[in-house]
């Protein structure tokens, strides 16, 4: 009877592990690889594939991630650097993904672009994937989804998201076998490379607001990010990006300078420095001034590299040789990139792969 | 709460990891617990509404079995002592008190379900009335919910009240035990219409966890949610495009779209109810069947036997039957065969009840028109087939072809047509449309029409179509499987323990894998929720 | 016991009623015969079968049948 009981519970494990390995499996399968469409879904998870430290970190969305380059940093100034963003990440979202990486390491500058303060409710649920799904699981990640979730959303969709995927089996290409265990890198520390020029031709006059308070939740959440910083010693810098759309008021332009007064904080906002930085809407940005292009990353960086190097007590970490080496592989991936993409815009006139 | 939450999922593994681990006294009380607390977290301001009519339901129930106990008293004082009429007479009178007792029951809980669930119904159609005389004046209607379950636990408390008014069933003298029976949680969404008798024995005994029983009552659940799941709730978006659409879809796709509900009902259905039987089950209680195998049916009479069974024996056993028997029915069945001839006036009593319960029972679906003819359409259907009975009879006696293979299965898809035809009426929005629709059907018909693309374009993908018609197979094979040689547990269970684990396990990734649940799928509610 | 025999065989003449024991369990009359035959009991017997005695235990067979028309009578 025992000996029943015993044999009968080993097979009910062992039928429970093998379907634990095969559901495993199947979310892998199933789960978005975001490699030759839309790369910026696979940058989040790319952060954890970093052997070494930053001592500066950006968070925010799109204005980050396509504004600034890390690369350029170091070349110029020897400062590490990564990217946390994603698209449209809010400022919650920014906040955990600021916690998380704080799990990993302490850096000395946190950098937020504060484009996402105009949000202060969860948004669309596409974009809350892009930017939670790729986070390993910690509490970061739990209030990264509590806080992000739309009304339609679960967070056990989210915890197991093979629930949020099953559907995908009927258009699974080869591209979810090949990148099961292992993805190609997009980013370079968390940029999105762009070399192609559109350049920017007016957009429509803003909106009026009714209100053009900003949000208690992203408020609170910014709130957070300060304290964190400031528990861990971290200094927070706040920058707006040059970019023409979307537009920024000056209303709320002026309550983040108040914050930063406040507490002692800086603010600057590059839309009203293009001109010093030289930012030129004809030639540096790729998609009619929404974003900057390589040119203009660069031509920011440069600019925001002084400012760090000259406030900042950062490590030029071009002299330390484990690093050297390090970042003359990504330079190398970087350079390779630029290459690349230069040439398919000139055998095709757009940037089709990256 | 719909069974397809995931907070209904996590419901239910709680419920059962207590149910087994508190000490066995306390398993029908926490039961009790488990239904209320359901029962609250669906809506709460409606749990005085269930309460009310169970309390109700109780006290009655106590009065009338006082009124028996002091009948027997009285008649065992007086033994001997009286005469027959004496006797007789005194029970004549307890009769009548408890026919009093069970009117004002009755009254009391028809009474909060006709309020909450016909009153708007009954204002519209004045409405209409005061619009068809020219009258200015209309009624507002009133902002009123469907409790959950309302139709379900009213029939069933009324079924247990009139058994304990017969005497068939003994009056539970424990309110909590009574409660237990009209909320367990299980079967409170959308049935099955439990009696007493067949329900209390297993719902109140101690269980010992029991793996057999335990998995049979797992498989049971998940062979549920494979049907409501994979195939109920993704078929679901093509009925809703063609039923929705009706200029749009036409001729073929009318009756394309009147065979996809008759397989999304079914799976819906069916499932919903495997679900609620394999959760008791888990529990080691037995709830009864409420299907045999429906589409097998030869005819409407057997079809009404074997679909929504519980609902069928519920209406013949406390509406028809009374009716026919009763004493003014039966003064008039004479009159009628007096006056109309043997043949024929020996049926029109049969007739008129079944007019009443099929009327009552489309009114029970719902407060509409639809569904009042979808009823009278299954009376005509029925009445017709019984009169063309000797016609049938003169058939099968001149051709035999009643045990050929071929002619069971015409008549097999006869009935799933006709059963499907009459359905078409809880499809469409109202009953002028439906019988518009109804003969669209064949004046519109054009077969080519009915293309690939046309079919893309019901929100189906071409995926979806395949997975259906896997599903569609595999229900299929395993309804002969069980109407020929039995249960297909039991099979597998026979077949060497690996195959339990894997049967199980394939089912579950389908359901997983293959559900239609989540982001980009509507979440339907089981049709039958809100009756 | 005659009368009875009469009234189910002009019903359904292609069943033995002699022996047949599982008129309801074995679905061979339905609602509607049940109808029927009450109807006539009660114009033949003068009884009146009332619906809580509509059971499998008294439909079953003729014997059964008839046993509840006797109880009725005796009541």
């Amino acid at each position: 009877m025992k000996k029943n009981i015993a044999k009968r519970t080993a097979a009910l494990a062992g039928f429970l592990v093998v379907m634990l390995i095969v559901l495993y499996l199947l979310q892998k399968l199933l789960m978005p690889k975001y490699m030759s469409d839309i790369p910026e879904g696979a940058m989040v998870e790319e952060y954890y594939k970093e052997t070494t430290d930053h001592e500066v970190l950006f968070v925010g969305d799109c204005e980050v991630y396509e504004n600034f380059s890390p690369i350029t940093l170091y070349e110029d100034y020897g400062i590490t650097s990564y990217i946390r963003g994603s698209a449209q990440q809010l400022t919650w979202q920014s906040y955990y993904l600021l916690e998380d990486a704080l799990r990993y390491e302490t850096p000395k500058v946190v950098v937020f672009n504060v484009l996402a303060m105009k949000y202060n409710e969860p948004q669309s649920e596409a974009y809350n994937r892009m930017s939670i799904d790729g986070m390993k699981m910690s509490p970061s990640k739990i209030g990264a989804i509590q806080a992000s979730m739309t009304e339609e959303e679960h967070m056990l969709d989210y915890i197991f998201p093979i629930l949020r995927y099953h559907s995908r089996w009927s258009e699974l290409s080869g591209e979810d076998v090949k990148y099961m265990f292992h993805k190609d890198q997009v980013s370079h520390n968390g940029y999105y490379m762009r070399v192609d020029v559109r350049p920017a031709d007016g957009f429509p006059e803003p909106e009026k607001l009714s209100d053009y308070t900003l949000g208690d939740k992203a408020m609170a959440y910014l709130d957070k990010m300060r304290e964190l910083c400031q528990e861990k010693g971290i200094e927070l810098v706040l920058v707006k990006s040059p970019s023409l759309y979307p537009y920024w008021y000056d209303e709320w332009d002026e309550q983040i300078c108040a914050y930063a007064e406040t507490y002692g904080l800086d603010y600057f906002n590059y839309e009203k420095l293009a001109p010093e930085i030289g930012i030129d809407y004809n030639t540096d940005t790729y998609d009619a001034g929404l974003h900057l292009n390589l040119s203009g990353a660069e031509k920011l960086s440069r600019y925001f590299g002084a400012y760090l190097t000259e406030n900042y007590d950062l490590t030029d970490y071009r002299e330390d040789p484990e690093y050297a080496e390090v970042y003359a592989e990504k330079i190398r991936l970087y350079d390779e990139m630029r290459e690349a993409q230069y040439k398919e815009l000139e055998e095709y006139g757009e940037i089709i792969s990256f | 709460m719909l069974f397809t939450d995931y907070s209904f999922i996590g419901f239910l593994a709680v419920v059962f990891v207590l149910y087994y681990a508190l000490p066995k006294k306390c398993q029908w009380p926490f039961l009790l617990a488990a239904s209320y607390v359901f029962y609250f977290i669906a809506s709460p301001s409606y749990l005085i509404f269930i309460a009310a009519t169970t309390v109700s339901t109780y006290l009655v129930s106590l009065k009338l079995d006082g009124l028996d106990a002091a009948q027997k008293t009285w008649i065992a004082e007086h033994k001997g002592q009286i005469s027959r009429e004496e006797k007789k007479e005194y029970k004549a009178g307890i009769k009548a008190k408890k026919w009093k007792w069970l009117l004002v029951c009755l009254f009391f809980n028809l009474g909060i379900l006709a309020v909450l669930k016909y009153t708007n119904f009954t204002i519209a159609n004045i409405n209409g009335l005061l619009q068809a005389f020219h009258s200015d004046r209309q009624l507002s209607f009133l902002n009123l919910v469907l409790p959950m379950g309302i139709s379900f636990y009213t029939f069933q408390t009324m079924g247990y009240i009139i058994d304990v008014y017969r005497g068939t069933s003994r009056a539970e003298k424990n309110l909590f035990k009574l409660a237990l029976f009209v909320s367990f949680f299980p079967q409170l969404v959308q049935g099955p219409i439990s009696r007493f008798n067949d329900l209390a024995k297993s719902l109140f005994e101690v269980h010992y966890f029991d793996p057999k029983v335990v998995s049979y009552g797992l498989y049971r659940i998940l062979w549920g949610y494979f049907k409501k799941v994979v195939v109920a709730d993704r078929i679901l978006t093509a009925v809703n495009t063609v039923i929705q659409n009706p200029d749009t879809y036409q001729g073929g796709f009318v009756f394309v779209g009147m065979m996809f509900y008759a397989f999304e009902l079914y799976a819906d259905f069916t499932g919903g109810i495997d679900i609620t039987i394999g959760i008791a089950q888990t529990m080691g209680i037995t709830v009864t069947e409420n299907f045999r195998r429906p589409y097998f049916s030869k005819n409407i009479k057997e079809y009404w036997k074997r679909w929504h069974i519980t609902m069928g024996t519920w209406f013949t056993d406390y509406i028809f039957y009374p009716i026919s028997v009763c004493k003014p029915m039966l003064k008039f069945s004479k009159f009628s065969r007096n006056t109309f001839g043997e043949k024929i006036g020996k049926r029109v009593p049969v007739y008129l009840s079944s007019f009443v319960v099929w009327f009552t029972t489309g009114i029970w679906h719902g407060a509409s028109w639809n569904f009042i003819v979808w009823g009278l359409m299954n009376f005509v259907v029925i009445m017709i087939s019984e009169e063309l009975e000797p016609l049938y009879r003169k058939f099968h006696g001149r051709f035999h072809v009643k045990d050929k293979a071929w002619y069971g299965v015409f008549e097999i898809v006869r009935t799933v047509l006709l059963m499907s035809a009459i359905r078409m009426f809880d499809c469409y929005r109202d009953v002028p449309l439906t019988f518009r629709m109804f003969g669209n059907m064949f004046t519109h018909f054009d077969i080519r029409a009915l293309n690939a693309e046309a079919f893309l374009g019901l929100g189906l993908t071409g995926a979806d179509y395949l997975v259906l018609f896997i599903c569609l197979i595999v229900i299929l094979s395993v309804s002969i499987f069980e109407e020929r040689k039995g249960s297909v547990r039991d099979m597998i269970f026979a077949s060497g323990a690996a195959w339990k684990y894997i049967v199980f396990g394939v089912l579950m990734l389908a359901v997983i894998v293959f559900g239609a649940y989540g982001i980009g799928y509507d979440q339907s509610q089981f049709i039958y929720n809100q009756f | 016991m005659e009368p009875l025999m009469e009234i189910l065989e002009n019903l359904h003449p292609e069943i033995d009623f002699d022996t047949c024991d599982n008129l309801i369990d074995g679905g061979l009359i339905d609602s509607f015969d049940i109808v029927t035959i009450i109807s006539e009991i009660n114009e033949e017997y003068d009884v009146v079968i009332p619906a809580e005695e509509i059971v499998p235990e008294n439909f079953n067979s003729a014997k059964a049948l008839y046993a509840l028309i006797q109880r009725l009578e005796d009541e």
